[in-house]
């Protein structure tokens, strides 16, 4: 028998289940609707587990990219005193995070597909739940408990098949964000225990106090530098003194005068 | 018919497009036989895209089961039989 036809009857086999516990059967109208709204605080609240597990993921991707270009900063830094020994050793160091973040970025786009994935599910099996409200006036009002039977059980089989594949999605949806916060764990502990921390970041990170220990000695140099110099550097030094920004101020307010 | 695929809703649609399914479901049928991820992946994702090209898309508020149903797109073999129970087999 085709795959189609074989799911399709499991999917039966499930609803009639729900449906032979009934004794009045308009009493399943109303079971069913507790269920559907059980249901749909079920969704949201995983919708809400799979965001909160995909912003973890970004905050640490977002860890990651600043340890990178710091290391580049560094091995920037090392290259301009011909340091070539530490530049390479930041940049290896780099490759090893690129690899961790491309890595998470693969799992970010994941937990972004089941996060979309359940949102429209939600929606879908929103939009059914009201409708079965509808319905569900409408057959205890109209009809008696002998005619009902049959559009109770279209009704009810109809939105048992919906949450069927919405308890789907659920599952898949949590079975990855498990799979995250493990591997998101992983990360973390190896951040916490200062495997990749101490890599490239603290004031213990060897690099950093290679670096440390050249700057200091070429910073004293420059600042001697500078004050035999005298005023001269200290005008291309970023430092925007009142003297210099005070007539930038008058032509601005002249232009937008201009303008008015 | 309404056909259902899982995670994406139902579609409706007339004999004629029908017909057209049922061979591409033949062929995942015969996916579903052998091992090869691949070779169901691609089978699989045929009769999909079959279903939304020759269908409508079933109002989304309305109350109604599936003739068929078919496992989401990127469901794998592994998956496909889990959903059809532990011997993979539904009597009848």
């Amino acid at each position: 028998m085709s795959v189609m036809k074989r799911l399709s009857l499991v999917f039966k086999a499930k609803a009639n289940k729900a449906l032979d516990k009934a004794e009045d059967p308009r009493e399943v109208l109303d079971y069913s609707y507790q269920k559907q709204l059980q249901m749909l605080q079920q969704v949201r609240r995983g919708v809400a587990d799979v965001a909160t597990s995909r912003k973890r993921v970004e905050l640490q991707i977002n860890g990651l990219k600043q340890q990178s270009d710091k290391l580049t900063q560094q091995a920037q830094k090392a290259i301009e005193m011909n340091r070539e020994d530490l530049a390479r050793e930041a940049l290896t160091r780099k490759s090893g995070l690129t690899s961790q973040i491309n890595d998470l970025s693969t799992q970010l786009a994941t937990l972004q597909g089941e996060e979309e994935k359940l949102t429209l599910a939600q929606q879908r099996l929103q939009a059914k739940v009201e409708s079965f409200r509808t319905k569900k006036e409408t057959i205890k009002a109209t009809y008696t408990a002998a005619e009902a039977q049959t559009r109770i059980n279209e009704a009810v089989s109809g939105i048992g098949e919906e949450m069927g594949d919405v308890g789907l999605a659920m599952q898949r949806a949590e079975d990855k964000t498990l799979e995250m916060q493990a591997r998101a764990g992983a990360v973390d502990e190896l951040l916490a225990s200062g495997a990749l921390d101490d890599l490239t970041a603290g004031p213990t990170d060897d690099i950093t106090r290679q670096l440390d220990a050249l700057s200091s000695t070429s910073d004293v140099e420059a600042e001697l530098a500078a004050l035999k110099g005298l005023s001269s550097p200290q005008q291309t030094q970023a430092l925007p003194g009142a003297d210099t920004s005070s007539p930038v101020i008058d032509v601005d307010a002249t232009e937008k005068k201009a303008e008015q | 018919m309404i056909v259902r695929i899982l995670g994406e809703g139902q579609y409706d649609l007339d004999e004629a497009g029908m017909a057209k399914l049922n061979e591409l479901d033949a062929a995942v049928e015969a996916a579903c036989q052998g091992t090869d991820e691949t070779v169901f992946e691609a089978a699989l994702a045929a009769l999909l895209d079959g279903v939304r090209s020759l269908g409508t898309a079933h109002p989304v508020d309305a109350i109604d089961s599936s003739d068929l149903i078919l496992p989401g797109p990127g469901s794998t073999l592994a998956e496909v039989s889990e959903m059809l129970g532990d011997e993979g087999l539904i009597p009848g």
